[in-house]
């Protein structure tokens, strides 16, 4: 075990330091640019450096680093500092690339991570449809080949970010003969085309982030397609891995922790600080032996991830863990604000700008939206217990795949 | 970076689980758990000869010198194997004198302890309760008189640290005048206690620095926390393995989903422990400023955890899990003993709140 803690650590903050010093914000002639053009260039310059995108190739616009959490720590923490432009987040970095990446073609990687890293494009993820949520292989959306282009006619639904997106990845059923999970395809969609009927649909939160998808004659070329023709199934297991991942990604748990320490200084209970109430510091510190589990479950996930080793059965939990956790900490935050709760979680839609008691309570309800999204917690349940644990696969699911 | 154990750290783990499996396979564990001294003297030797009871004795007074997370990971794997005898006091002892024995005290008393010869021990549960080295109440000096409550390593301890007041720790020969032991009705029957009591016993001081007994409670934490993840994984394969050869309703019991979803909650218990674990130990000799807060997340979390993973494997077994005969009792009661010894989580919690500054 070595994590490089002390000076080897303490010069690399140095060294970014300096980087933002004379980097951000943008100097000179450049001062005045808008924040998009802003952000891309000073992107570009901190990818040169080496500190962001780190775990993508440099043909791809990356700047492939070796994995190391605690300097990707250091650079979250020096960068924010300053405000300055951290990786564009969304489904497309953390989903889609990785997945193009490991299964795309060579002229898909050129074509989508660069921009798609840089924010130049964004995509949405279509697998749900309405009769297809837990049981996902059992999908109807159908693609024709005809004439050199897939024909696609469906529905997808709670697609999140569909009214914004450039691009869809999504799951299509191409050979409506095969077995079911045999007949499904990965395929790539232009959202701005006229087949395509985005309907947004209004979250328990009160905003509208997630849509149905109507598709009706969508047209894309034969070769947008993400591995062969019936290995879609396959193709959206690699997505998967990483959406889990994402969302389990240890550094939000802990930052959300962070803001609940925070929450409870600032919070009175009794005319005291709440953080000097013996229950409250409790279900605090119990509630911090998860985070820390968590975070070096992560740290372990890496090194194990960055020398092709399989981490095991931790893989399978990190969602399940961290939606968790996630819920434990809105919790608590709900008690924390007591009377506050009787207010709305905000209306992000509207633009309106929330308490930061609301804040707390869209982070509430959105901890919910997160168990499910992605594979509920049952499911995960079912996935931990069926391929961690070797218990036997449940007969219905065995059934519905024709085995 | 690299979060993950060395390849000598993994052979260790491997050569220790061997040695375990081959001399104190369950059959004999039940055998040592209900004998009069739960001590198993072939396995203590054997145990010896691998190297094992000295890890942390500095290479010059006949160990290992190695580090806590080496220590650790053997405590995994004796957690894993319920293994019986007085490890756990033994490896404690070392520690105390290795940060707080004077040069002569070390030659004296760290070689024989690094063979097996003499078996180390440690007594820092003060008798009206507390663990804490600020709760020790017997007079520190020459010659010590008072008792206390939970003294580790059965009749077989050959010598005690001991904790007195003013955070002072202190040698004690368990042959020495005026000390007498009276046996612990304990519920874990592979790690006997004891209570003590001194009359105007000798006792030889370790030096005047309260680090000394800190850096002993840290690591005894660390070493608890790495047992109890042990104790648990093996529970959690026991109740996974029974899931899968029990049959009712005409099929394996592994089929129900109440029961896969309860086995999958015991490895989310069970699996994050492992992390947390590794990192306590490391920080104790790699992270100063950490190692005393995150021993006490470690203790609290992960004995917390093995407790509740022990309830749910007596649960997952049915009638029998409740039986003396079956083997989840004994890693029960591994549990009882990793979240009691050293203080329960509350207090630990209570700790790690202060510490933060909150
Ligand atoms: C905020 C949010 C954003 C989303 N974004 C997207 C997106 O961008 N793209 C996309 O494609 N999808 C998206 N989804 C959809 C999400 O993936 C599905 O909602 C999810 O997979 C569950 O499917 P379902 O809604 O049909 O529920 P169902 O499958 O009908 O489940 C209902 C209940 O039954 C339980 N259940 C079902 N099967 C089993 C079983 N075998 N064992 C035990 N319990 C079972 C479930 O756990 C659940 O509690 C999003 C959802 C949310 C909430």
């Amino acid at each position: 075990m070595d994590l490089n803690y002390g000076t080897e650590m303490e010069d690399f903050r140095q060294e970014v330091a300096q980087f933002l010093d004379e980097n951000w914000p943008l100097k000179g002639e450049e001062k005045d640019w808008p924040f998009e053009k802003a952000a891309a260039v000073f992107r570009e310059r901190a990818i040169e450096r080496g500190y962001l995108y780190r775990s993508i190739p440099k043909q791809y616009g990356g700047s492939e680093q070796p994995p190391d959490v605690l300097k990707g720590q250091v650079i979250r923490e020096e960068f924010g500092k300053r405000w300055a432009p951290l990786e564009a987040r969304g489904i497309g970095t953390m989903m889609l690339v990785p997945t193009l990446l490991e299964r795309g073609t060579e002229w898909q990687k050129e074509k989508f991570v660069r921009p798609t890293i840089t924010g130049e494009i964004t995509w949405c993820q279509g697998y749900s449809e309405p009769g297809s949520g837990s049981d996902l292989a059992s999908l109807k959306t159908r693609g024709e080949l005809i004439d050199g282009e897939w024909m696609i006619n469906g529905q997808k639904i709670w697609t999140s970010g569909a009214h914004l997106a450039d691009y869809m990845f999504c799951l299509v059923r191409t050979e409506p003969d095969a077995q079911k999970h045999a007949g499904i395809s990965y395929l790539l969609i232009d959202m701005k085309q006229p087949g395509i009927d985005v309907r947004p649909l209004r979250m328990m939160t009160g905003s509208a982030d997630f849509n149905e998808v109507f598709l009706n004659d969508v047209r894309t070329p034969e070769d947008w397609i993400v591995g062969k023709r019936g290995e879609g199934w396959l193709v959206s297991r690699t997505t998967l891995k990483y959406e889990r991942n994402s969302i389990g990604a240890a550094q939000q748990t802990g930052a959300s922790f962070a803001g609940l320490v925070k929450l409870a200084k600032e919070t009175k209970i009794a005319g005291r600080p709440a953080i000097e109430d013996e229950t409250i510091r409790e279900r605090l510190a119990v509630l911090e032996g998860y985070v820390k589990a968590h975070q070096y479950s992560g740290y372990r996930q890496l090194t194990k991830d960055s020398k092709r080793e399989d981490a095991g059965i931790i893989n399978m939990m990190m969602k399940l863990f961290s939606t968790e956790i996630g819920h434990q900490t809105a919790k608590l935050s709900m008690d924390l604000i007591g009377d506050e709760g009787l207010l709305s979680a905000g209306g992000a839609e509207l633009g309106q700008r929330s308490s930061s008691a609301q804040g707390w309570i869209g982070q509430y309800m959105y901890s919910l939206g997160i168990a499910i999204a992605g594979g509920t917690a049952n499911i995960q349940r079912n996935v931990i217990a069926e391929r961690g644990l070797g218990l036997p696969r449940d007969a219905a699911a065995d059934r519905s795949s024709g085995k | 970076m690299n979060f993950d154990l060395t390849e000598e750290q993994q052979m260790l783990q491997e050569t220790v689980g061997q040695l375990l499996a081959n001399e104190c396979p369950v059959t004999r564990l039940r055998e040592v758990f209900d004998s009069d001294t739960g001590f198993d003297e072939a396995l203590w030797k054997s145990m010896a000869e691998l190297g094992i009871l000295g890890l942390n004795v500095p290479e010059d007074f006949g160990g290992a010198g190695l580090e806590t997370l080496d220590l650790a990971v053997v405590a995994e794997t004796m957690g894993y194997h319920a293994a019986p005898g007085p490890f756990l006091g033994h490896a404690l002892a070392i520690e105390a004198i290795v940060r707080g024995g004077s040069d002569a005290q070390k030659q004296k008393w760290l070689p024989a302890l690094a063979s097996g010869e003499r078996v180390g021990a440690v007594s820092i549960a003060d008798a009206e309760g507390g663990w804490a080295s600020n709760q020790w109440k017997i007079e520190s000096g020459e010659s010590i008189s008072g008792e206390q409550a939970f003294a580790t390593g059965g009749h077989q301890a050959d010598l005690y640290v001991v904790g007195l007041a003013g955070s002072r720790l202190g040698v004690v020969e368990a042959e020495a005048s005026g000390v007498s032991r009276e046996r612990v009705d304990g519920a874990d029957l592979t790690r006997r206690l004891v209570a003590l009591q001194f009359n105007q016993t000798p006792c030889e001081l370790l030096a005047d620095d309260p680090e000394v007994a800190r850096r002993l409670h840290d690591v005894g934490c660390v070493l608890l926390a790495a047992d109890a993840f042990g104790g648990s994984a093996r529970l959690l394969e026991m109740s996974v393995e029974y899931a899968k050869t029990r049959e009712q309703f005409g099929v394996k019991i592994g089929h129900f989903q109440a029961l896969k979803h309860q086995l999958s909650s015991m490895a989310l218990d069970v699996e994050p422990g492992r992390g947390l674990y590794w990192y306590a130990a490391y920080a104790q000799d790699h992270v100063k400023d950490e190692s005393e807060r995150i021993a006490a997340v470690a203790k609290a979390h992960i004995t917390d955890r093995y407790m509740d993973v022990a309830r749910n494997a007596v649960e997952a077994h049915g009638g029998i899990g409740f039986t003396w005969e079956c083997d989840v009792q004994i890693w029960f009661k591994r549990a009882m003993f990793d979240r009691a010894f050293l203080g329960h989580p509350g207090e630990h919690r209570r700790r790690q709140a202060e510490m933060a500054g909150w």
